[in-house]
């Protein structure tokens, strides 16, 4: 018998947002800490990447495609949920709501940016060191980028927990407890790291 | 020297009916000691007037055991769902406020109805089978171990609470909610059981089945039986990931 709709999409939205998108955001995150070693080496990062062989075939199958999916599903799942953290506030369900929320955060904030930066390269703008300094210098983008990037990097730790639950790696009360903790972890890590690389812009 | 007779208030939300609109009635009973909610609601049954000295219906509510095995009499407490029989008045802060849980349909007052756990249970199959036409024997034993965990799963009373808890479970989703899912790993962990999990776990990974759960957590935090739920839920997400590994790579066992 085949897997219902319901399992598969669920399964696969749960999938894809570790691999290939949780890995693409930390490979994202690295090339943009190149911006901590001065212009230069970011821009040297940046066109490396940008000069990676069958280029569109990796953004079109390792982000767009994923991405589409991940973001139109996840909007559908956080808005079938009825949130309660007032009545009950666990932790983890905290976690929940702030799951769904930074969802809708990073999705407002990732169609910016793709905007800002990938489709005004498709229109010939040329992405570099100089046009995040230009877009930064604004201190409400700045603002905005800040945000974008500390709820991006929570949807992921926190995303990372649940798949560990959802395909059955943590069973235990208590594997669920350290891995609440290394997500939290890398949580932290991230965020130093995302941070480092925009203020580097400043 | 004897004070004026100690008092009990109750707020309670009412309904006429499933389509009705619902509404809040306040009531004024006498204190007697060691009461529970039941008996505060066979009180109102007894002389139903309500605070301001009008004649008023009867509260509906359901109820069977009175000693938190049977599930009937669940109902938001303060705030909190929860069996009405354990619900000791001396407990509760004043005034207490009854209402029926949100995640099912109203059928009168404090009267809900559940028939979403039970389609539920006979969406997974949560029973095991043994009929047969002629006597199969003894079945094959149950490590002594096994038996006790499994012992905590089956105190589940279909109560609802956890339902009520949890976030997923509303009237925009056809998520099962976490009992039914624990009920799997009970029948499936049982010798006899075992011998058709595949079929339960089928119906785990049906419309609205397991992967619906958002890992809130609050079924665990919530269950007055101490099941440990979100350990079933993920025991069986674990089972449903490597169903369908030998569902599609093919399996003889």
């Amino acid at each position: 018998m085949a897997a219902s709709r319901d399992f598969v999409s669920r399964k696969l939205h749960s999938l894809l947002g570790v691999i290939p998108l949780g890995l693409f955001v930390i490979q994202h995150l690295t090339v943009n800490y190149f911006a901590t070693r001065g212009p230069e080496a970011f821009n040297d990062a940046a066109h490396f990447m940008e000069s990676l062989p069958y280029r569109y075939v990796l953004e079109i199958f390792v982000i767009f495609l994923p991405l589409l999916f991940h973001a139109i599903y996840g909007v559908y799942i956080a808005f079938q949920s009825k949130n309660n953290v007032s009545r009950y506030g666990y932790l983890r369900n905290w976690m929940f709501y702030l799951q769904r929320i930074s969802g809708v955060v990073v999705l407002i904030f990732v169609t910016w940016h793709v905007w800002q930066t990938r489709l005004q390269a498709a229109m010939g703008a040329e992405v570099n060191y100089q046009m995040m300094v230009d877009i930064l210098s604004n201190p409400a983008m700045m603002i905005f980028y800040i945000i974008g990037v500390l709820g991006t990097v929570f949807h992921f730790a926190n995303g990372l927990w649940s798949f560990f639950v959802s395909w059955g790696f943590t069973v235990t009360p208590k594997s669920q407890r350290v891995m609440t903790y290394v997500t939290m972890i890398i949580f932290v890590a991230l965020s130093v790291v995302g941070m480092r690389a925009l203020f580097a812009f400043v | 020297m004897m004070s004026e007779k100690k008092t009990v208030t109750l707020k309670i939300k009412r309904q006429d009916g499933p389509d009705s609109a619902s509404y809040e009635e306040t009531f004024t009973i006498p204190y007697r000691q060691n009461m529970n909610v039941i008996s505060a609601l066979m009180e109102i049954r007894r002389n139903p007037v309500n605070a301001n000295g009008e004649k008023t219906t009867p509260v509906i509510w359901e109820m069977g055991c009175l000693e938190e095995v049977c599930g009937a009499c669940s109902m938001v407490i303060n705030g909190k769902p929860r069996q009405s029989c354990t619900a000791l008045l001396d407990q509760l802060e004043q005034p207490i406020r009854l209402a029926p849980m949100t995640t099912f349909p109203v059928v009168r007052d404090l009267a809900v109805d559940r028939s979403r756990m039970f389609d539920a249970l006979k969406k997974v199959k949560a029973w095991i089978p043994i009929d047969g036409t002629y006597d199969l024997g003894p079945g094959p034993r149950m490590p002594e171990n096994k038996r006790q965990w499994a012992y905590e799963l089956s105190k589940c009373m279909t109560c609802g609470v956890c339902l009520e808890a949890c976030p997923n479970v509303n009237s925009r989703s056809e998520f099962i909610g976490p009992a039914a899912v624990s009920q799997v790993r009970l029948f499936n962990a049982h010798p006899t059981g075992a011998m058709n999990k595949e079929e339960r776990l089928e119906g785990l990974m049906g419309d609205g089945g397991l992967a619906n759960c958002g890992n809130s957590q609050n079924c665990v935090q919530s269950c007055p039986k101490g099941i440990p739920l979100t350990t079933s839920i993920a025991a069986m997400n674990r089972a449903t990931s490597l169903q369908t590994f030998k569902n599609f790579f093919g399996s003889d066992h």
